[in-house]
């Protein structure tokens, strides 16, 4: 059983107790526990079962306007009192920056509105094990597919985040999740693709059945792949790449990137950075979203933002640091976004293959190549070659390339956005981007 | 060295009877021990921006039958915890029939010393260094608009008992020390990163205000980089510098050589182990054994003593890294490849320091030799497809080769390639192999864990460059 709010609750406020005797001005203190089991199959049968159980101490004090922090997996009580005695220690000559602070108290979180993101369904491993014989048993139908490899994981979660103005909440979370992979086989090449679900709520992920099915269907579609020539082309992004646009522009819109002058997007603010049809939204208070929440990790009450509002930057994403930094207000983002996502778009996904006569659809990308500072973005790619809106043939080593402020503006989106993760976008279409291949 | 047993109810007794009785009938696993102690300290923008120290205590409970893996850990040491993983694991382990092999080598070599880095260095000394380089950097040049620098430090110690009572130990220091800089000038930004560590003290490698050189080549490279232009695209020959351009090394064949994807037949290698794969004149290894360097370990999770594992000798296939669990189902030895992350997470066959060595040829030969191409002097992170083979890394910095003569510096651009055919484009191997400055942290199934690598300059036939120039 995952440890209950009075646990938790009792060792945060030992930990701020203790910061305020010795001397911290100011302290935060976040408590956590998680447990976690997974179980793994492998060609339809048990291959890995892992079981985690973990506590989770990180303490900030401050000394007026000096700052510094520590963190522990030992919550017994003489350990937290030595970390937090080198703590404060460690506060005391660490230099002064001005724009430290807890957070402002009329901004914390007041209420918590039940978001519904904990399923207390225990799903013991003999059923895990019988939904991924289910699940390998519809992957492996193909003779193409020579290995499967599949997992089930369930989370559960609790924490506390205190702090000295009086602060203290937190709350309950779960999450199941199971992955398929699966590799096939021709005289060609060999291919690997995958398929995954994840949901607070166990009655809400997908049929073992179709999860199954979809890795397998997806790999087999990739065998044999051609590499093609290198020419400015219209791409199509899988939803799965698309909301990886999402990632790099949250990171460009962070308070942090912005007030260090890192980001392609700063001073941007009211200005034009996609195209005119494209809304980008920020929404923490979806039931059941796998990104929702109600306060930030430092406290700060989370609401929607329009991010992106026809095509033009609204908003940064700000905690309090770098809100001091900035002369902005906090709007609860320390650590990020919550559920990202783009609005849909006016056309069909069937409308927006046919759009152009060829293009490339792009599956997966790899390798590191979104530059935040310059915009420049470059990774390896897979995918379709598109002719007249229908599939002809698999591609793979290639690279595409382009800027993200040029792509931005090039953004055409369907109309097919669905819900599944903390981030997620319809189907995509960028104009005109460099690929390299023959 | 840590004693696990000092502060709480489980004595090493207990733990020895539980561990036995849990791994009876089992064919391998072990009890894992480990305390780690880290610190990390953060110059940002002008100002120490943060200052954390960490410390971490668990254990992990591993009982392999056949394939099947079962693992429990927990942060807390005790006895109620120890017996509550044991009976967890017992549950997935129902009706077995192993043996328990006992066998595991020994050596009394050591890689480093015992000692921690964190108090090697006063906090006092470490924020001084930090500033130093701020101000250096600052007023190097005007066109400098933001400076990060960095400490990291850590000791880890670790604790193998084996069925029986075995016990095997290590005490392993790490650090790094990081300079970013970004440079702005006519509208443009661009950013230069470099660093060094490995696993002794900080004072060993910041002697003689060496700081200074770290943040001179950060500054060489963003410097560069502020005169780059569009990269071309397509496919032509890449002339790779030495050092950590091995990189390449590491994504395209390493991982590839992994034992547990060729134990799953999922790696492109998996059916070609005696055969040619490589140039003649190729000859990778995998070194856990050289001293202080940041992938060396003297002994590996399971316990296992490291070595030099020839990988690739003269273009043919030879061995593949293994832990012992992957060993046992391909019927060949542990290469003292078994590492994890940290007690959070089950052993895997991984690299350590991955070293493609020298052959006789020079870097000038080789860019005197190319009409287009690209020069690629330095990489930030790759990334590989074991399946299919493919590979990408990103050039932070690189050069167009003309007509023989290195030309302009190009913008930040992916390469792709194919991880089993382009060891057979390697043309030329040079003489000037170089170990890298010790900065490399490789990704596998979301652990991290620290790598070196190493290479002489290599000309590649025939590579794609994912620029945007047609």
């Amino acid at each position: 059983m995952v440890k209950d709010q009075e646990f938790l609750e009792s060792k945060a406020s030992y930990c701020l107790d203790l910061a305020k005797k010795m001397g911290a001005t100011d302290a935060t203190v976040t408590v956590g526990h998680s447990i976690s089991e997974t179980v793994n199959f492998r060609n339809k049968s048990l291959e890995a079962s892992d079981r985690s159980d973990g506590l989770a101490l990180n303490i900030e004090t401050f000394v007026g306007k000096k700052k510094s922090s520590i963190s522990s997996s030992n919550l017994l009580d003489e350990n937290i009192k030595t970390l937090i005695e080198k703590c404060f220690e460690t506060t005391k000559i660490t230099p002064e920056d001005e724009f430290n602070s807890l957070p402002d108290k009329s901004l914390l979180s007041e209420k918590i509105n039940n978001l519904n993101l904990y399923d207390q369904t225990r799903f013991e491993n003999e059923k895990k094990i019988n939904y991924l014989n289910e699940l390998e048993d519809s992957a492996s139908l193909s003779q193409k597919i020579i290995n499967t490899e599949s997992s089930f994981t369930e989370n559960k979660s609790n924490f506390i985040l205190a702090n000295s103005d009086g602060f203290c909440s937190g709350y309950k979370t779960s999450s199941f999740t199971a992955s398929c992979v699966t590799v096939a086989k021709d005289e060609n090449s060999m291919e690997r693709d995958y398929e995954f679900t994840s949901k607070r709520h166990l009655s809400d992920i997908k049929k073992p059945k179709d999860l199954g099915e979809k890795a397998a269907e997806q790999t087999i579609k990739k065998l044999s792949p051609n590499k093609i020539g290198s020419e400015k082309i219209n791409l199509i992004f899988d939803k799965r790449i698309a909301k990886g646009m999402l990632n790099a522009f949250a990171s460009a819109v962070s308070a942090s990137a912005i007030a260090r002058g890192t980001s392609f997007l700063k001073d941007k603010i009211d200005q034009q950075v996609f195209s005119k049809s494209i809304n980008v939204i920020d929404k923490p208070d979806i039931i059941k979203g796998m990104g929702s929440q109600n306060f930030d990790s430092e406290g700060v009450s989370s609401k929607t933002l329009n991010l992106v509002e026809n095509g033009i930057l609204k908003n940064y994403l700000i905690d309090t640091y770098n809100g001091n930094k900035l002369n902005l207000q906090s709007n609860g983002r320390n650590g990020g976004t919550t559920n990202l996502y783009f609005e849909n778009g006016k056309i069909s996904f069937e409308e927006l293959l046919k759009n152009t006569s060829k293009c490339l659809y792009i599956t997966e990308t790899i390798g590191h190549g979104s530059n935040i500072v310059t915009g420049d973005y470059s990774v390896g790619a897979t995918g379709f070659f598109i002719e007249n809106g229908q599939f002809k043939y698999p591609v793979n080593e290639i690279t595409i390339a382009g800027n993200f402020k040029d792509m931005f503006k090039n953004i055409i989106l369907a109309n097919d956005l669905d819900f599944e993760y903390s981030v997620n976008s319809p189907t995509m279409m960028i104009e005109g981007m460099t690929v390299a291949g023959k | 060295m840590s004693n696990f047993f000092s502060k709480s109810d489980l004595s090493r007794k207990d733990a020895d009877t539980i561990v036995s009785d849990t791994l009876k009938n089992c064919d391998d696993g072990e009890l894992y021990l480990e305390e780690s102690k880290s610190e990390s300290i953060l110059l940002d923008d002008n100002k120490i921006k943060s200052s954390n120290y960490s410390s971490d205590l668990g254990f992990g409970l591993r009982a392999i039958s056949d394939e099947v893996v079962a693992y429990s850990y927990s942060n807390e040491i005790s006895k109620d915890s120890l017996k509550s993983s044991s009976d967890n694991l017992k549950s997935t382990l129902k009706s077995i029939k192993g043996t328990y092999n006992h066998e595991i080598p020994k050596s009394n070599k050591k890689f480093y010393e015992d000692i921690n880095p964190i108090e090697q260095k006063t906090l006092n000394s470490k924020l001084e260094v930090l500033n130093k380089v701020n101000e250096f950097l600052r007023k190097k040049d005007g066109s400098v608009k933001q400076v990060t620098a960095s400490f990291l430090g850590e000791q880890k110690s670790i604790e193998i008992i084996r069925s029986g009572g075995e016990s095997l130990v290590d005490v392993r220091p790490l650090i790094r020390f990081n300079v970013s800089v970004m440079l702005e000038k006519n509208g443009r930004k661009e950013t230069g990163v470099y660093g060094i560590g490995g696993r002794q003290s900080y004072d060993d490698y910041l002697k003689n205000d060496n700081w200074k050189n770290v943040c001179e080549e950060a500054f060489r490279i963003a410097s560069v980089n502020l005169d780059s232009k569009p990269a071309p695209a397509g496919e032509m020959k890449v002339v790779l510098g030495p050092g950590w351009p091995a990189i390449l090394i590491h994504e395209a064949i390493g991982h590839g050589l992994e034992g547990d994807f060729n134990r799953k037949k999922t790696s492109a290698f998996h059916d070609l182990m005696g055969q040619k794969v490589a140039s003649e004149g190729v000859t990778i290894v995998d070194d856990g054994t050289i001293d202080n360097r940041r992938g060396s370990l003297t002994i590996d999770d399971e316990g296992t003593p490291t070595e030099r594992t020839v990988l690739i000798e003269n273009g043919i296939l030879k061995n593949f890294m293994q832990d012992r669990h992957n060993a046992r189902l391909m019927n060949t030895r542990s290469t003292g490849s078994g590492r994890r992350e940290n007690y959070r997470h089950v052993v895997l066959p991984r690299m350590r320091n991955t070293m493609m060595l020298s052959g006789n040829q020079t870097q000038e030969e080789m860019i005197k030799s190319v009409d287009k191409g690209i020069f690629a002097v330095s990489f930030g992170g790759g990334q590989v497809d074991i399946t299919s083979g493919k590979f990408v890394f990103n050039c932070t910095e690189a050069y167009e080769i003309n007509n023989g003569v290195i030309g302009s510096p190009i913008k930040g651009a992916t390469l792709i390639g194919d991880g089993p055919s382009i060891l057979k484009e390697v043309s030329m191997v040079g003489n000037d192999m170089m170990l890298d400055p010790g900065i490399g942290t490789c990704g596998k199934a979301g652990q991290g864990v620290p790598v070196g690598v190493a290479q002489p300059s290599i000309l590649i036939d025939k590579m794609t460059v994912g620029g945007t120039k047609l």
